[in-house]
């Protein structure tokens, strides 16, 4: 469904993707882990566009990218994403925050906007907040929001970046319980974690990244158990030491 | 010694009976220091000998009935002008500044545009634009084009004070988290969408307090047109001293100013220190 080629990347004159492959099939989940700056972010935020690679192509369901068959929005309503911080709008309640881009770009009514947006609200258990305020709402509650929110489009491919990683510890079970639901509706979904756990438990394949270069990627079990490369070793290692695996 | 741990919690504090001296002591020697230094300041005033002086030029109660009315009659027109101009301005700079903050290449001439006429207008001074505009434009007898003095003055002001508005605004907008226009980008909105629904109402609300302060600048700033003419309160009152030789015409027009300047300024304290206290909030949930 993805296909990645040499995508490269640089940020001024340093270099945060050096030549990635990646191939994601239909239905599968991809988990993307490595040290901070090893380019995960930067990765998943080509395959929407929100940041242009240098070199190299993407391609869903064999056209890339760039394609300009897309149309302007096609490529934002096949692939969503959700990010660390949530990034809702302040100014919205959580209903105008999911029924915005379907009301807008997507050109639904309002009724029935707002009918998709509290069938995915309830799927997450969210439906009762649907006329809050983002400041309303706890840590785990608003990134539930932001997940319904990527949703409303009915994308068939979702980018998650550490979207648990501001959470309080108590809170992230209940994102983690949203997305694994979401797998099992058969999202193809390309995570980037620090939750080694939910990576162990989740992915179908994981991959580790270091210096813009994915070093290994294997199922979690053989990644986890049996690391074949040095710095994933290294990596490991070190969590397990930090206690945090 | 440290005392043995009792076995039950030790009784609640006694309460006292209502405390008179605490409750009213504070605020009586507030009144008195008060009145007594503003009494003694008073006092050293009046018994000036000049004071019946200044009494007579300044505070004439007589002559400041007789010049109330057109006084007034200015003012209704530094409202009318100041109203007008305000609702000018918040959409003019609004223009610049949206002008100003696209993004790519093609928008360069524009946004280099923007950049030098807030340059221009912000370094000039407001009343050589009133009186270069006011005299200016009408003197040049161009058909079709208005040839009232309030008009170009008016413009003059517009354009000056939309230089600092759409500086507020601009920073407003940069205010915004840049994590709220990729969201806005990522649920596929248009670049212009981006700005009107994602990142133009957080700005605004940004802009708010800084907003206040120019209002409050404009009403008094309107004043200035009275150098090309305008019959604002400022000339009345001047009209009125030039024919009497009595300045409580121009203590009238103070007066007026301050009624409607006063409240605003609380205003927007108040709403400087809302602002204040919802982004210390919001700084602590981060
Ligand atoms: N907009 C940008 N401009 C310049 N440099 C950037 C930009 N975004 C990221 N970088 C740099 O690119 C490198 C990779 O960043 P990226 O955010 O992809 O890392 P990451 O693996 O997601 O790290 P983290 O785990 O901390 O989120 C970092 O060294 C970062 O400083
Ligand atoms: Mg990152």
């Amino acid at each position: 469904m993805i296909e990645i080629r040499a995508l490269t990347k640089y940020f001024g004159s340093s270099l945060v993707l050096d030549r990635v492959d990646l191939d994601v099939a239909r239905h599968e989940v991809v988990c993307l882990i490595g040290a901070s700056g090893s380019g995960k972010s930067t990765l998943l935020r080509c395959i929407n566009r929100l940041i242009e690679p240098d070199w190299g192509e993407i391609r869903i369901d064999g056209r890339t990218v760039t394609d300009p068959g897309w149309g302007r929005t096609g490529l934002q309503q096949r692939v969503g994403i959700v990010f660390q911080s949530y990034n809702l709008f302040p100014h919205m309640r959580v209903i105008d925050n999911i029924t915005l881009a379907p009301r807008k770009v997507l050109r639904q009514s309002r009724a029935q906007a707002e009918e998709q947006a509290l069938e995915t609200l309830a799927l997450f258990g969210m439906e009762r907040f649907a006329r809050a305020y983002p400041e309303q709402l706890s840590g785990g509650q608003q990134q539930r929001v932001a997940l319904a929110r990527a949703l409303a489009g009915q994308p068939e491919v979702l980018l998650l970046d550490e979207v648990t990683a501001a959470l309080d510890p108590e809170l992230v079970g209940e994102v983690m319980e949203a997305i694994r639901s979401l797998k099992a509706r058969g999202l193809t979904m390309v995570i980037v974690t620090h939750e080694m756990g939910f990576a162990r438990d989740l992915a179908d394949r994981v991959c580790f990244l270091d210096g813009g270069r994915i070093v290994e990627e294997a199922a979690p079990a053989q990644l986890f158990n049996a690391p074949e490369h040095p710095r994933t070793r290294q990596f490991l290692e070190r969590l397990l030491e930090g206690g945090r695996l | 010694m440290i005392p043995d741990q009792p076995t039950t919690p030790p009784p609640p504090p006694r309460r006292r009976g209502f405390d008179w001296r605490r409750a009213f002591l504070p605020g009586l020697i507030s009144a008195a220091s008060i009145l007594a230094v503003f009494g003694t300041l008073t006092w050293l005033i009046t018994q000036n000998e000049n004071w019946p002086r200044i009494q007579r030029q300044f505070f004439s109660v007589d002559h400041m009935l007789a010049a109330l009315p057109r006084v007034a009659q200015g003012f209704l027109t530094n409202l009318q002008v100041w109203l007008i101009a305000m609702a000018c301005i918040a959409l003019w700079a609004l223009v610049l500044a949206v002008v100003r903050s696209l993004r790519g290449p093609w928008f360069a001439p524009f946004r280099l545009m923007v950049m030098l006429y807030v340059d221009i207008f912000r370094g000039l001074p407001a009343l050589l634009l009133v009186i270069l505009f006011g005299f200016g434009i009408p003197a040049l007898r161009i058909a079709g084009l208005p040839s009232s003095g309030l008009f170009w003055g008016g413009v003059a002001m517009v354009l000056s004070y939309s230089a600092y508005v759409c500086e507020i605004y601009r920073s407003g907008i940069d205010a915004v988290h840049e994590g709220q226009r990729s969201a806005a980008r990522a649920l596929g909105l248009n670049e212009g969408q981006v700005m009107l629904y994602a990142i133009l109402p957080q700005a605004l609300r940004n802009a708010v307090p800084s907003l206040m302060n120019i209002v409050v600048a404009l009403q008094k700033d309107v004043a200035l047109l009275s150098v090309i003419g305008v019959r604002d309160a400022v000339r009345e009152a001047q009209i009125y001293t030039a024919s009497t030789f009595n300045y409580s015409s121009l203590v009238v027009a103070a007066l007026l100013f301050l009624l409607a300047t006063i409240p605003m300024a609380r205003l927007a304290d108040w709403i400087t220190h809302r602002d204040r206290k919802r982004r210390l909030q919001m700084a602590e949930e981060t």
